[in-house]
């Protein structure tokens, strides 16, 4: 029910929403949960497990039970808190957990079967058999118990996220946060102000408190502006603080775009401080008296919030349950605003009314009626019981300072009698300090004092004069609270409305001796939900500390874990879908290679084309063989410029290129290429490539593409740590450099047709490097091969290499050749037996892969000491061959492993296993590289080859690994 | 007589104005990575001043305009708008080809960066003239300040569409919400 005239949003414009499909109309400025109480809906949700009907408790983000969807297919977002959902025209807002509809859940079976779901239940019940769990048991629960659920679509909201840097990170922005954010502002730190409302003045927002003589809101929105205009502070409101985390790193959710469809929806934000003032307030408590979970019982802060900040009655005939005198203010406003207040019943015997209402001292709330909304309640007194009809009862069990931020890393609050409940410890939290009600200083005044004092203080760790600020004038009264925490009554007391645990699961929990309350909190789920257990927590510990015997202190509190509340996933993988998930590195001939419809595959983070195929060819193996074929009879042109180079220069280059190859590289002429294989520590084979001597100090070292990035770390590694003393410099010039293969028979025609100066064979033999031009631009050649073939790889800065490639492929496509892909050559270097990283995956020594003597004795290097281990020289080891199939027809797979024929297939016999395969155009069947034990001394042999994945079994003889050109004429040619 | 055509790494990506952020393609011309040997790091910086006149800079500054000296890691610097001089006391690479460089300016560039960057941008942190070598999205890469509303952003070549890709949702995304509010 709207109050006219009253609610800060009073003359607001009139917003449409629907919810459940129904058409309401609130203001501009409402929650969903104002909008909806304004329009006399009070059921909204059904509980997690027992179903039972629901209304909003509170009015900020620990709100347990308005939980709702929005959106529908890739937009549904599930259980949004209605108390800090903005309405705007058009939202469709639907209840969760319910059907056929939110009136009647036909899964509300479950609050009658409650005495057979008590906790533990599940773990004692659904104990076997046990594969039923997986199947059977646990989805069926899932689907009975639950909130909402995502569509299960891709996500297509935008989300973000940011960085932002402070002297002094305030969070929360009521009395004690605004005059924090003065103070430090004045002393000129660079502040952010973060508040998770949409306006900011905290409890100014809902009260009705005046400061400095205005009411508290317009004051609240007077500092705000103050506080805008000074360059050093950063205003940031809907924006929640989640986590606090190490090195005076901050975690914020801000909610940006719900009102407009093109903005990021949320921006996760990561905020690092030098300094940090948590302001965050604190909630107030239900108590635990019989079926207090009915729509309409709420906590009497949320009922001024409502009253005061929206203008909404949520209820005609008010009663107000408390143990503190705060509450009584509900009653002094409700009147105000006109309401009918029914009765305040006070726990206290001598508690006194504050104004002109009907006050039960002493009396308790021992029964409530209403399924779907509170109808009345039975109130026990010294007098006896007697009933109050009443569709609207504010409780208060007192208020818990929100602690949450400093126990994030792993500090545990403190317990204050005399505020009966938990209070920062101080330190928990590096550089952060506390003020105001979240550390138990309840007064307004007291609030304003403790921001000034408490920001004073960080100003001055921070090396800046503190201002000094005179405090505004506001209400100061005592926070006068008694012990509550539950009722003695027939009927369930709630505690975690969220997870629907009651008093007796706890009793239960402690019967069953889980009496640690970390125990008792995963024997109940207590807490466990996603309001993190901010309602119920504190009133639940209490209960445990009653239940075992022993004091709340003693009982000790489990912790609070960010985030403060929920994160989407999406916010905090903000950017990485589609393109945004990992950089994606182009090629100076990319464009070309899509123009031509190559398939690109992922090469590391490079894209790299498959193979470029015909208008004819159907299939990739079609167009693979045709380039395959190409290279052997006239020439290919594919674009190597993904392998890594790296620039070694320095007076000690040649020494240090001896200590990381296993191979000799000081020896090497200049103007030479060498092949070379690079050991890890542990004696594995890291890498190999080639390796060219530009000049006496100076080399320039290919990585294959792959593991580029490690071997220019391990690189620098090996300078900064391991060799300090060898006076050498390395630097990437993998980007310098467009670097294109050309091979085949008629490579040196080709490159002849776009030299400057002819190259012959004399002057460039196999191995060979050098400079040279190409219309006038300078580049590098290199005469080696991955082919088998006569092949060079040609260099150019890369600002000429989309026009390079270009030249070189219609040159080659001149003489019947043209580009070739990753498939061709795979194909081509399988046929000459070179390896890749399918072989050298991590686990081989140089000796498996028929290296062994590489590693020269002369000289040490990385990987050598470890090599000599016993395990790493067992003859019995698994070492590179060949195989081809017996049957010209037979089919050879990669991950397949190889067993003597006749033996079982099981791991036990396993002799080894395949590593690349490929179908040899060049010879006509397939052929394989793979890992064999005893290999080298099996050529000739048969060995069955058995895919399990595949099913697929083929007798295949064992080979040499080199199939093609074995005397290497070719190449030197 | 054929000819190669030179092409920059952001061609046909930029210029680009989004909201209040221009994004622009930078030629640096010339770059030279240089990296001193050991103990010559004075008489490179010394030759460097003599021949182009600017030294070498300290760890995440850079020195001079044009010809400039931008730091870029551990002993290592990018030689900037000038044919490198002979430095027998250093390595000297060419990296003119080796980068993606673009400048970002306007109202909303701090903003920006601050979408893709950890580092801390604030003007009383990060002046003119500062450099770091850090993440940009998911990209490592390098960012100096050139003005109160103006940086430069540079990454590897390769990686020039991802970082246009980035930069531009970044954009989209702060001048989308200057449309927020009601």
């Amino acid at each position: 029910m709207r109050i006219a005239g009253r609610g800060f949003n009073r003359s607001a414009r009139a917003v449409t929403f629907t919810f459940d499909g129904q058409s309401y109309t609130g203001r501009a400025g409402d929650t969903l949960a104002a909008a909806l109480l304004a329009n006399d809906v009070r059921h909204v949700a059904r509980s997690f497990k027992y179903h039972r009907p629901r209304g909003v408790l509170t009015a900020g983000s620990e709100e347990p039970n308005a939980l709702v969807t929005v959106g529908v297919g890739p937009k549904q977002d599930p259980n949004i808190r209605a108390t800090t959902l903005e309405i705007y025209d058009g939202l469709a807002a639907r209840s969760q957990n319910a059907w056929p509809s939110l009136k009647h859940d036909a899964m509300a079976i479950n609050d009658l079967l409650s005495p057979f779901l008590s906790a533990g239940f599940y773990y004692k019940t659904f104990m076997w058999p046990k594969s039923f769990w997986e199947k059977l048991y646990e989805p069926v629960i899932r689907h009975a118990a639950g909130l909402g659920a995502l569509s299960g679509e891709t996500n297509q909201d935008t989300y973000e996220k940011a960085f932002a840097h402070c002297d002094v990170l305030i969070i929360g922005a009521g009395p004690a946060g605004i005059m924090a954010a003065l103070t430090a502002a004045r002393a000129g730190a660079d502040v952010i102000l973060a508040d998770e409302g949409t306006a900011f003045g905290g409890r100014l927002l809902c009260e009705t408190y005046d400061v400095n003589g205005r009411a508290g809101e317009e004051w609240a929105a007077q500092q705000l502006a103050r506080l805008s205009d000074m360059e050093n502070v950063r205003i940031m409101t809907r924006t929640t603080v989640t986590g606090a985390y190490d090195q005076g790193t901050f975690a914020a959710l801000e909610t940006v775009g719900s009102r407009n469809p093109h903005a990021p929806k949320e921006c996760f934000w990561r905020i690092v401080a030098k300094r940090s003032i948590l302001c965050a307030g604190a909630l107030e408590r239900p108590i635990a008296f019989p079926n207090n979970d009915r729509p309409g019982i709420m906590l009497a802060s949320a009922v001024r919030s409502y009253l005061n900040r929206f203008g909404v009655a949520p209820g005609e005939a008010v009663t107000i349950f408390a143990n503190n005198d705060d509450a009584h203010r509900t009653a002094l406003d409700l009147i105000d605003a006109g309401v009918t207040v029914a009765c305040v019943i006070d726990s206290r015997t001598d508690a006194v009314a504050l104004g002109d209402y009907r006050l039960v001292a002493g009396g308790q709330v021992i029964a409530t009626k209403g399924r779907h909304g509170l109808t009345s309640i039975t109130v026990r007194d010294a007098n006896g019981t007697h009933d109050i009809q009443t569709d609207c009862l504010a409780m208060s069990g007192g208020w818990n300072p929100t602690v949450h931020l400093t126990c994030h890393m792993n500090a545990r609050p403190t317990w204050s009698d005399d505020i009966l409940s938990f209070v920062p410890t101080d330190g928990s939290i590096p550089n952060m300090l506390v003020a105001g009600a979240a550390r138990g200083v309840f007064s307004t005044l007291g609030c304003l004092a403790d921001g000034i004092a408490v920001a004073q203080d960080t100003i001055r760790e921070l090396g800046l004069t503190a201002p000094q600020i005179d405090t505004p004038t506001a209400e100061d009264s005592a926070y006068r609270i008694e012990p509550l925490w539950q009722v003695d009554g027939k009927g369930r007391k709630w505690l975690d409305f969220q997870n629907d645990v009651h008093v007796k699961d706890i009793a239960l929990a402690v019967q069953e001796n889980f009496r640690s309350v970390e125990h008792m909190k995963r024997y109940t789920t207590q807490g466990m939900a996603t309001d993190q257990g901010k309602n119920s927590n504190v009133v639940a510990l209490a209960v445990l500390a009653d239940a075992t015997g022993r004091g709340i202190p003693e009982t000790g509190t489990t912790t609070f874990r960010p985030p403060y509340v929920p994160v989407a996933i999406a916010a905090m993988g903000a950017g990485s879908q589609g393109h945004g998930f990992a950089p994606e590195r182009h090629t100076t001939s990319h464009k070309a290679t899509l123009d031509r419809g190559a398939p690109m595959m992922e090469a590391g983070l490079w894209y790299r084309p498959s193979y470029f195929p015909k208008p004819h060819e159907t299939t990739w193996l079609e167009a693979c063989n045709r380039e395959v074929a190409m290279v052997r009879n006239h020439v290919g042109i594919c674009d190597v410029s993904t392998l890594g180079k790296i620039d070694i220069a320095g007076p000690d280059a040649a020494a240090f290129l001896d200590f990381v190859y296993c191979n000799t590289f000081s020896t090497l002429k200049e103007n030479r290429v060498r092949y070379g294989l690079m050991l890890r520590e542990d004696g594995h084979v890291m890498d190999d490539g080639t390796t060219a001597r530009l000049g006496a100090n100076h080399y320039v070292m290919t990585t294959t593409t792959a593991a580029a990035g490690q071997v220019m770390k391990h690189l620098d590694w090996v300078s900064q740590a391991l060799r300090p003393d060898l006076d050498v410099r390395v630097a990437s010039v993998t980007e310098q450099w467009a670097q294109f293969a050309v091979a085949g028979p008629k490579a040196r025609d080709l490159l002849n047709s776009v030299l400057d100066r002819p190259i012959d064979d004399e002057n460039w033999p196999f191995m060979s490097c050098g400079s040279v031009d190409i219309a006038g631009v300078q580049g590098r050649l290199f005469r080696i091969s991955f082919s088998g073939e006569h092949a060079y790889e040609i260099a150019v800065p890369s600002r000429y290499g989309a026009s390079l490639f270009r030249l070189l492929t219609a040159q080659a496509e001149a003489m019947d050749g043209g580009p070739y892909g990753m498939e061709a050559l795979n194909v081509l270097r399988i046929e000459k037996g070179f390896i890749t990283h399918g072989e050298i995956h991590g686990r081989v020594t140089a000796s498996d892969i028929g290296f062994g003597r590489m590693v020269s004795q002369k000289k040490d290097c990385i990987g050598n000491a470890m090599s000599q281990r016993p395990g790493l020289l067992d003859p019995e080891r698994e070492q590179l061959v060949g195989l081809k199939p017996v049957e010209i027809t037979g089919k050879l797979t990669a991950g397949a492993h190889l067993f003597v024929d006749g033996a079982d297939a099981v791991s036990e016999n396993d002799q080894g296993y395949v590593t690349s395969v490929c179908y040899s155009p060049t010879l006509g069947h397939d052929l394989a590289q793979a890992f064999l034990k005893d290999g080298p001394n099996r050529h000739g042999d048969h060995i069955l080859l058995v895919d399990h994945l595949r099913d697929v079994q083929t007798l295949c003889e064992v080979c040499h690994p080199v199939f093609f050109d074995p005397t290497g004429g070719l190449a030197r040619g | 007589m054929v000819k190669l055509i030179a092409k920059s790494p952001c061609a046909g990506l930029l210029p680009k104005t989004i909201g209040t952020v221009t994004l622009t393609e930078i030629d640096a011309g010339r770059m030279t990575l240089v990296a001193p040997f050991a103990g010559q790091k004075k008489s490179v910086s010394d030759a460097l001043k003599s021949s182009i006149g600017v030294g070498f800079p300290a760890p995440n500054r850079t020195s001079g305009t044009t010809p400039r000296a931008v730091w870029c890691g551990r002993g290592q610097a990018l030689i900037i708008g000038a044919d490198c001089p002979d430095l027998e006391g250093a390595a000297c690479v060419d990296h003119s080809d080796a980068w993606a460089i673009v400048q970002i300016d306007g109202a909303d560039a701090t903003a920006l960066l601050a979408r893709l960057t950890p580092i801390d941008l604030r003007a009383s942190t990060f002046k003119r003239g500062h450099t770091a070598r850090t993440l940009i999205g998911h990209m490592t890469g390098g960012i100096t300040r050139l003005g109160v509303q103006s940086f430069e952003v540079m990454v590897m070549r390769s990686m020039a569409a991802t970082l246009m890709h980035d930069l531009t949702q970044a954009a989209q995304n702060i001048a989308a919400r200057a449309d927020v509010g009601d």
